[in-house]
């Protein structure tokens, strides 16, 4: 437990302290004067900082949003209809999963070059929607799956169409799975800036939070106490929406890959 | 009224147009880039042109000692890590199981390294392994352990370590949750059993819950093994693959040649190595859950 929070909360203890507190050596323990001046201060140190947020709030807000609309027709037929080459290609999927993005990068990088896509949006989200469908596709397919099929043939027979179905049936059922598999793909997706933020995009008006701050660490005399909070401040979001709902997720997660 | 439902439930056709887009999507964003990578990796490609060179970059990776050190250092850093990994998990998600006070709120704690954005994560560890100002130098030197400032990352064999330990801090948490799932999963009954019996807490751990759980812990511990492997940002954000590249793996040493240098022939060629050993390891995981759940249905 120790070794888990530690460093949470010295990142915060140390957001707290003046930074000529911090730059001494060996290291104190003890401040007088806490405040929270650093997250006011930091604002002025990394100008471009509301951006990041926003960047990276966009970012994974897209990223999931074009998630969900590839994955719910492929859930939807993977947990409904019977198919050749079914099992395979879920298990392909899986597979998927265990590429790391760096394999990728080269040819990426290429075509994103040749189409003039290095350096905006598109170049980032167009990777992460990728690696985000595998898992999410697994994850709602369990929902799907329990939502039972008499229910959908009951109105079948009675005469409505397969949109009204998808519409008045599997809509409102599945709705918190939805909401599950939209947060572990916005989740994943705010997670992930790192990589393909660092290769494909220079521009600092399109960095998300992680790449925005690795950067700034490159090339100044790092302000720690401001660094670490606006690292925080970058970690908030997530964390808020896991607390509320990890119970959710990690039912998901643990059961979507240790069995059928 | 059977011939209606019928034609409901066996439209091939419908379940492949639902499939489509994502199909699609997957194999122009992750299938084409892999083959594609494989021809690099026959070329001299860089941002001047390419031509096809033959085996040039294998012959010239493979001879290399520095290659064949990296992959060692990639396999050890791969095998401390996994192992730790393992063992935290597992003995946390047994501390997680037992009937304690406040479980459920330590349960939610253990996460935050697991959902947290990992760069962000390693910013925070950047500070922790500070040589001058660091906790962890800090508290070396208050209790003599050192005696002056000392830089954790600067040097071959403690960052080396250091990157291991912030790997761990990742990776872990994720491991507790599946043994910990796992755990809850086991009869109730084969405890109450056992417990009648007189079995100690130490056999009811040896003889239920671990071959219980076995399944789990060989599935995640390939997993994870994966992960690791594929591990970048952590290692990217702490030391760039250095000092003097003590801690570059096979992950660290293809982007540098493919993005650092623009070398993107010799950098494909690395990247098929990482393809081909990653094929081994899910063609193993894919296997073996195969295998399980066959065992499941037969149950």
């Amino acid at each position: 437990m120790i070794f888990i929070l530690l460093p949470f909360v010295e990142m915060f203890y140390a957001s707290l302290r003046p930074l000529d507190h911090l730059f001494r050596s060996p290291y104190q323990f003890y401040s007088d004067d806490l405040s929270f001046w650093a997250y006011r201060e930091m604002w002025n140190t990394v100008p471009m900082l509301p951006r990041y947020i926003f960047n990276s709030f966009f970012l994974a807000s897209v990223t999931s949003i074009i998630t969900l609309l590839f994955v719910i027709p492929a859930a939807y037929s993977y947990a409904r209809f019977k198919f050749p080459f079914k099992n395979s290609s879920l298990y392909i999927l899986l597979a998927i999963n265990m590429f790391s993005g760096a394999v990728l990068l080269i040819p990426l990088y290429k075509v994103l070059r040749t189409f003039g896509l290095l350096n905006t949006y598109q170049a980032m989200i167009v990777p992460g929607v990728a690696f985000l469908i595998p898992t999410s596709i697994w994850l709602l397919k369990s929902y799907f799956a329990k939502i039972p099929i008499d229910l959908e043939e009951a109105a079948f027979v009675d005469g409505a169409s397969r949109i009204q179905i998808l519409r008045h049936i599997i809509a409102p059922l599945s709705a918190p799975g939805l909401v599950v598999v939209g947060i572990y793909a916005f989740i994943g997706s705010y997670a992930q800036q790192f990589l393909f933020a660092i290769t494909f995009n220079q521009k600092k008006e399109y960095m998300p939070i992680p790449s925005g701050l690795y950067e700034f660490i490159g090339y100044t005399t790092v302000k720690w106490n401001e660094m670490m909070a606006a690292s925080l401040v970058g970690i908030a979001p997530v964390l808020i929406i896991f607390l509320f709902l990890q119970k959710y997720i990690v039912a998901g997660l643990t059961s979507g890959a240790v069995k059928n | 009224m059977k011939q209606k439902l019928k034609s409901y439930n066996a439209q091939t056709y419908i379940a492949y147009a639902l499939i489509a887009p994502a199909a699609i999507y997957i194999i122009l964003i992750v299938a084409w880039p892999l083959l594609e990578t494989i021809r690099l990796s026959f070329t001299n490609s860089s941002l001047a042109g390419e031509d096809y060179v033959g085996l040039e970059n294998y012959q010239k990776m493979f001879s290399s000692k520095k290659f064949n050190g990296i992959v060692t250092r990639t396999f050890v850093w791969m095998f401390f890590s996994v192992s730790l990994k393992l063992i935290i998990g597992l003995i946390g998600a047994v501390l997680l199981n037992a009937n304690l006070k406040g479980r459920s709120i330590f349960r939610v704690l253990v996460m935050p390294p697991w959902v947290v954005p990992i760069a962000i994560g390693m910013l925070g560890w950047l500070w922790l392994y500070n040589g001058y100002f660091g906790i962890i130098a800090g508290v070396g030197m208050r209790t003599g352990i050192l005696d002056g400032p000392f830089g954790f990352l600067a040097y071959k064999q403690s960052a080396f370590i250091s990157t291991i330990i912030a790997d761990v801090w990742v990776g872990t948490p994720m491991v507790t949750v599946f043994f910990l799932a796992a755990m809850q999963g086991v009869p109730r009954d084969l405890y109450e059993a056992a417990y009648c019996d007189g079995a100690s807490r130490w056999d009811r751990f040896f003889k239920i819950t671990l071959p219980q759980i076995t399944p789990v812990i060989i599935t995640m511990s390939l997993l994870s093994a994966i992960w690791t492997f594929n591990s970048f940002e952590i290692i990217w954000i702490l030391t760039e693959g250095g000092p003097r590249g003590a801690t570059t793996t096979l992950i660290i040493d293809t982007y540098k040649q493919a993005l650092g240098n623009y070398k993107f022939g010799r950098g494909a060629a690395r990247a098929v190595v990482v393809m081909i050993l990653l094929m081994l390891f899910a063609g193993f995981y894919l296997a073996l859950l195969a295998r399980i759940n066959k065992k499941i249905s037969h149950e």
